[in-house]
């Protein structure tokens, strides 16, 4: 049984406010032959500066320290990567890390920005987080992420992270799936609804416009997962800009930005699921003890937490973020996020996780509606639509960007910006790519409130990250 | 004559001797419309050289038809008594050195499977057949999980299997530890491998 102190579920408190106050990102591609990394940085950082009306030049001005998140060196065959773009960014000689937590990178990026911000030691805080998963095949790819599994216990077993994934999708579908040809449709329409939002994300990668059957006819990858229930493999880049309230106010001033709150907190858990031991639920505001009494009775095999259908990582970053920021019913307080959808399925265990539905109870999330931008069922509002960027199925998943990209995504609904970043005419002309006929302007109306969830593989680092307009704060002292 | 690298160690220090990377030349990229020049191969192959460290004696034991794990024996711990499986040199909680144990009797007795996953794909490098039988391995008494693969049958959770060890010709990796159902014929494991 794991247990934790009381230190260690201490409620984390910056020391200051700390804003966002911009973001960017290139367009996001499964291969660019004719760019270099640094050039798709550059086209990140130079649209932050854009959304502020000012140059690239005048924004670096401002930032006084940077973290880079850029996951798998051995991808591009280049250590310190990081001092690389730092200099192409002209950034030097500014202090500057680099940031590696897997797929959570891009979240785990942000999470370091916000706390050099929040004690002070900058006014001004560059996060960028790009990945190169273009330089070598596919399978040569695949063996290299498997790298990110343990090397002696784990790798060798068919060098495919899937595998070591999608175990516990396995479990998830039999235990609480309960092998139910509708949880399988339900997952489809997963895969539909994030392919189908892509499509009208100009730099998103992989927009189709698809059915559920399509989804079920796509090949097997490891049952029941199939390709389209999949992410994607991308290259491209994305940054934010952090800030104290005062230079939040500067960079902000005559501008459609209004600085952003931003609270971002992490949890972790084993690299190797075979680790997990057994544990008591730790209970999010909107739960009691209770309603998990019977969690065995209702769903055979559920009763082990967090077993191999949970991502503790993801709860414990959602336990420490909704109590930082004054969150009591995610469902209720947020208005819009972005999800880490790696599988379907997996989208559907992290619901679970960060409290949106409770356990066993995922799936209704997507049934009833509430995670779409329009309701289909209804016609009106979803209640709390997720991914509508396309997520890392339909958008993109350059691993140390992801969680940025995410951010930016959540961060132009509650700047009132989504159509204009999404559907300007002249941005999908300069990617070559066709704005459908059918576009549609995704902006949640009266967003005030977001969260996006930046996740590593089997869950070994995860991150929340919350934002709101300060005029709708839900914590005073916050 | 090139020879694969090999390393033993002496005085506690790597010895090395053979070929340890082979050179290929990089080769340009060309825009197939123009022929104009986007950049270069960059072969690599390489050898690593690496240590098992404390849990050396677990994949030695592989070879010799023996699951080995560890328990944590320290009477101040919380944890005291519990046994891991994957091995784990110190325990988790109070750090201490962990006992090494001999569990192939239980492995043999209790082990079932808790999930499993049938995967198509694999990556380069990979030594295992397609479609590669993931399974996670629940013991009794055991507050962990072990995955490994299931070299005959489908899998299917609840399932009840036994280990089998590739004693000859051993890799000295994981892979030289499968599972097999329970109540399979010796004849019937794959080549290399016994119970």
């Amino acid at each position: 049984m794991i247990t934790f102190s009381e230190q260690q579920l201490k409620v984390p408190k910056l020391a200051r406010p700390v804003y966002l106050v911009t973001a960017g990102q290139s367009k996001f591609d499964r291969g660019f032959p004719d760019k270099r990394t640094e050039e798709l940085c550059i086209d990140a950082l130079t649209q932050a500066a854009e959304l502020l009306n000012m140059t690239p030049a005048e924004l670096k001005s401002y930032i006084h320290t940077c973290y880079y998140g850029h996951f798998a060196d051995h991808f591009g065959d280049q250590l310190l990567g990081e001092a690389v773009i730092h200099d192409r960014l002209g950034l030097d000689p500014l202090g500057n890390i680099g940031v590696k937590t897997g797929g959570a990178t891009g979240g785990s990026t942000l999470w370091e920005a916000m706390k050099t911000v929040a004690s002070g030691y900058s006014d001004c805080v560059l996060a960028m987080g790009w990945e190169r998963m273009d330089e070598v095949p596919t399978d040569e790819g695949n063996f290299l992420i498997s790298c990110a599994a343990d090397k002696d216990w784990e790798s060798p077993l068919g060098h495919i992270y899937t595998g070591y994934y999608a175990v516990m999708a396995q479990k998830y579908w039999q235990v609480f799936g309960k092998e139910e040809e509708s949880f399988r449709r339900t997952l489809a329409e997963i895969a539909v609804k994030h392919r189908g939002y892509a499509r009208f994300n100009p730099y998103a990668q992989g927009p189709m416009k698809i059915t559920v059957e399509d989804v079920l006819k796509s090949p097997v990858v490891a049952y029941p997962l199939r390709a389209l229930d999949c992410c994607l493999m991308s290259v491209g880049a994305a940054c934010a800009i952090i800030c104290d309230e005062d230079t939040a106010l500067k960079l902000t001033r005559n501008t459609k930005n209004k600085p952003l709150r931003i609270w971002v907190a992490a949890g972790s858990h084993t690299l190797r699921p075979a680790d997990r031991r057994d544990m008591a639920i730790p209970l999010l505001p909107n739960e009691t003890a209770d309603q998990y009494k019977d969690l065995e009775e209702r769903f055979p095999g559920g009763g082990r937490y967090p077993g191999f259908t949970g991502f503790l990582g993801a709860r414990m970053a959602a336990w420490y973020g909704y109590r930082m920021a004054g969150i009591t019913d995610p469902t209720e307080d947020l208005d819009v996020i972005e999800l880490h959808d790696a599988f379907t399925i997996s989208d559907v265990q992290t619901y679970e996780d960060i409290g949106i539905r409770p356990y066993g109870e995922g799936r209704t999330y997507v049934e009833s509606g509430d995670c779409y931008h329009t309701n289909p069922h209804t016609g009106k509002p979803g209640k709390l639509p997720s991914n509508l960027s396309g997520g890392l199925i339909g958008c993109m998943h350059a691993v140390g960007a992801t969680g940025i990209m995410q951010t930016f995504e959540i961060a132009t609904h509650l700047w009132g910006r989504w159509a204009e970043v999404h559907g300007d005419e002249k941005i999908w002309k300069s990617f070559n790519r066709k704005k459908p006929s059918d576009w549609t302007d995704l902006q949640v109306k009266g967003a005030n409130r977001a969260l996006a969830i930046s996740h590593a593989g089997v869950g070994s680092h995860v991150t929340a990250t919350i934002l709101m307009d300060p005029d709708h704060l839900l914590k005073a002292d916050a | 004559m090139s020879m694969f690298g090999q390393v033993y160690v002496k005085d506690n220090q790597y010895k090395i001797k053979g070929d340890f990377h082979h050179l290929t030349p990089n080769q340009p990229i060309r825009d197939a419309d123009g022929w104009k020049l986007l950049g270069v191969t960059n072969p690599r192959d390489m050898t690593y050289i690496h240590s098992y460290g404390g849990e050396a004696v677990f994949f030695e034991s592989l070879s010799q038809g023996k699951l080995m794990a560890t328990r944590c024996d320290n009477p101040k711990c919380e944890a005291q008594g519990t046994i891991y499986q994957p091995f784990r040199i110190h325990c988790m909680d109070c750090l201490r050195k962990c006992t090494v144990i001999d569990m192939t009797d239980l492995a043999q007795k209790t082990a079932k499977i808790h999930t499993f996953m049938v995967c198509e794909r694999s990556g380069a490098f990979s030594i295992l057949d397609k479609p590669i039988k993931f399974i996670n391995v629940e013991f009794d008494g055991v507050a962990t999980i072990l995955m490994g693969y299931l070299s005959l049958g489908d899998p299917k959770i609840g399932m009840s299997v036994v280990p089998i060890f590739k004693r000859t010709s051993p890799t000295y990796t994981i892979l030289d530890l499968s599972w097999v159902p329970s109540g399979t014929p010796e004849k019937r494991l794959p080549e290399g491998f016994s119970y």
